[in-house]
């Protein structure tokens, strides 16, 4: 299945810092059709590295979407049954308008001129995209990690446009250690020479900074387990130490290999703001608890942890679904037993496919 | 009404392979809210949602089994009990039900305080520790008692709490609950006279009255 993404132009967005950004453009994918009471669309949002390329095959670069291994023909958010859309966020590096972006009153990149964007100003440029696609309301909104935020503030902010979330591996806000790794990536990159104050397009990248960045990041990815169980203390091509700092575990390659292809995809600007928004996304917002903010709520829930996910851990999504409990929402969850860490609902997906499956036919079936 | 019609016949013909089932299935009333603890995978809310469109949802503790039970559509989360019944608001269900359950309980006073606190009504069904067998095969084996419904050898057995009728509906006078109903089985049998010697599992409507 090849597919090719679209880019919408908005005239302008209000942020929540109170800036405006004008214009405003938003790239997206979508797979399946939507039928004709406009009632199988599915809105999947991506992770913090993520693009609008969820499934299938990208003709630019011939590569496989982020999320491929879930969404298509028969599979769980099955493309015979449902629409799917995928959109790049905002701040995002990837057709969305973000830092790398050109600003229209000086012809150059934002850069640091951007402004701060949140999660909420994310879920609204969606909200505008699903406009402007003439769809009311969307059966489910879904995504792992930053993404199940993203469906969160969606069930939040447009209570009457969600039928159903399915957040998986995230949070209703980011604790001190996701903050504090975010805060090491963003460091990283701002102590390379090359970020110049983020003044870098068009010269010599930061991608010292941004690998290290992408590092730390595949770390807390991963899990104890799968890193011992994908290279141990195994060496890379040798038969004993080198007595040097070149390359000697396998692990270390690793993750310089994953540092250095991230600079080839990824825009160090767009780095430090969406790790920003993720930071201050809090679904409390203000309010004096977690069960107070979801009083408007009235979508149905699907919510998933990762037994080994220490990076969003269950007692996470736990709260969640206490404070959804206690406002009677209709929640189904389970802690699915997976070694691969917070990647698990990248890679490990047979059990959440039946999962998925299961709850989409049925909230599908109810509204019909 | 319908509950009336189980109560003139003497079999009870079974639900999902389980008579209490069919008991519980026959009580709960069409479209209202009913929250199943240690439901399993499922079966019986799945059953009750498209009979009875009833608004299903569900506590299991393992995640095997909570996996099946939404994999079928049924809104469940893992939980143990006592935690899982601790975030409901009071009266949030029309219907809480305890099949099964209540012997493996480590609080069940607690529990069906709280069901009665977060349900309307409560269905307890529970297997009769004062059933002759049971009394039987302890008079004459000297052990722990072993039958077709108490199965286990003592040190494998799920069964933490050894209660009988009698003793259910002595707890039931002293915490105030008021029994709507009773229903008495043997096997697919309707039990009349002596339940705490007769019945194998017995099956309770309560409420606070």
């Amino acid at each position: 299945m090849i597919v090719t993404a679209n880019t919408l132009r908005f005239d302008s967005l209000s942020l929540d810092s109170g800036a405006t950004l004008a214009p405003v453009e938003v790239t997206y994918e979508s797979y399946g059709e939507l039928n004709e009471a406009k009632s199988n669309a599915v809105m999947v949002l991506h992770a913090f590295s993520g693009d609008a390329h969820a499934a299938g095959i990208s003709p630019e670069t011939g590569q496989p979407g982020w999320w491929d291994n879930m969404i298509g023909p028969g599979k769980a958010f099955d493309t015979n049954k449902y629409f799917v859309i995928c959109s790049n966020v905002l701040g995002g590096c990837r057709g969305t308008t973000g830092p790398g972006s050109i600003d229209p009153a000086t012809g150059c990149p934002y850069a640091m001129s951007f402004p701060v964007i949140t999660v909420g100003d994310m879920v609204r440029l969606q909200a505008m995209l699903l406009d402007a696609l003439g769809i009311e309301r969307l059966l489910a909104v879904t995504g792992g990690s930053m993404g199940g935020m993203q469906a969160l503030e969606w069930a939040v902010a447009f209570p009457d446009r969600v039928v159903a979330a399915i957040p998986i591996a995230s949070t209703t806000r980011h604790s001190a250690q996701q903050i504090a790794f975010n805060e090491v990536g963003r460091q990283a990159i701002m102590a390379d020479p090359n970020w110049n104050a983020g003044d870098y397009y068009g010269k010599e990248l930061p991608g010292r900074g941004l690998a290290v960045a992408r590092m730390v990041g595949h770390i807390t990815y991963m899990s104890d387990d799968s890193m011992r169980e994908k290279f141990g203390r195994r060496l890379r091509g040798k038969e004993a130490f080198g007595f040097d700092f070149e390359v000697d575990f396998e692990v270390e390659n690793y993750l310089r290999y994953r540092g250095s292809q991230f600079v080839g995809r990824f825009d160090a600007n767009s780095y430090l703001y969406i790790t920003k928004a993720m930071d201050y996304f809090d679904l409390t917002n203000g309010l004096r608890s977690l069960t107070a903010a979801l009083e408007a709520v009235r979508a149905r829930f699907l919510v998933i942890s990762f037994s080994s996910d220490w990076l969003y851990p269950s007692y996470q999504s736990q709260e969640l679904v206490r404070a959804l409990r206690s406002r009677n929402c209709d929640v189904a969850y389970v802690e699915l037993e997976s070694n691969y860490g917070h990647d698990s609902f990248l890679v490990d997906v047979a059990e959440q496919s039946g999962l998925v499956r299961g709850f989409l036919a049925s909230t599908f079936e109810k509204l019909a | 009404m319908s509950a009336q019609t189980v109560k003139k016949q003497a079999f009870v013909s079974e639900l999902l392979g389980r008579s209490d089932y069919a008991i519980i299935g026959e009580i709960v009333e069409p479209n209202s809210k009913v929250l199943d603890l240690g439901c399993g995978e499922g079966e019986l809310l799945e059953w009750l949602a498209q009979n009875k469109g009833v608004d299903a949802r569900g506590v299991e503790i393992s995640g095997a089994k909570v996996q099946r039970a939404i994999g079928r559509g049924v809104s469940v989360f893992q939980s143990d009990i006592d935690a899982g019944l601790a975030d409901y608001p009071d009266q949030a269900f029309d219907y809480v039900i305890l099949s099964q359950t209540l012997q493996e309980m480590r609080h069940p006073l607690q529990v069906l305080r709280e069901m009665l606190r977060v349900g309307r009504r409560g269905i307890v069904a529970f297997p009769n520790f004062g059933h002759w067998r049971v009394r039987f095969s302890m008079l004459t084996s000297g052990g722990a008692p072993r039958t077709p419904l108490f199965p286990h050898e003592w040190y494998d057995s799920p069964n933490t709490r050894f209660l009988t009728v009698w003793n259910f509906e002595t707890l039931a006078a002293k915490e105030g609950i008021h029994v709507e109903r009773r229903f008495f089985l043997a096997g697919n049998r309707k039990v009349k006279t002596l339940p705490n010697l007769m019945a194998e599992v017995a099956v309770y409507l309560v409420s606070r009255g």
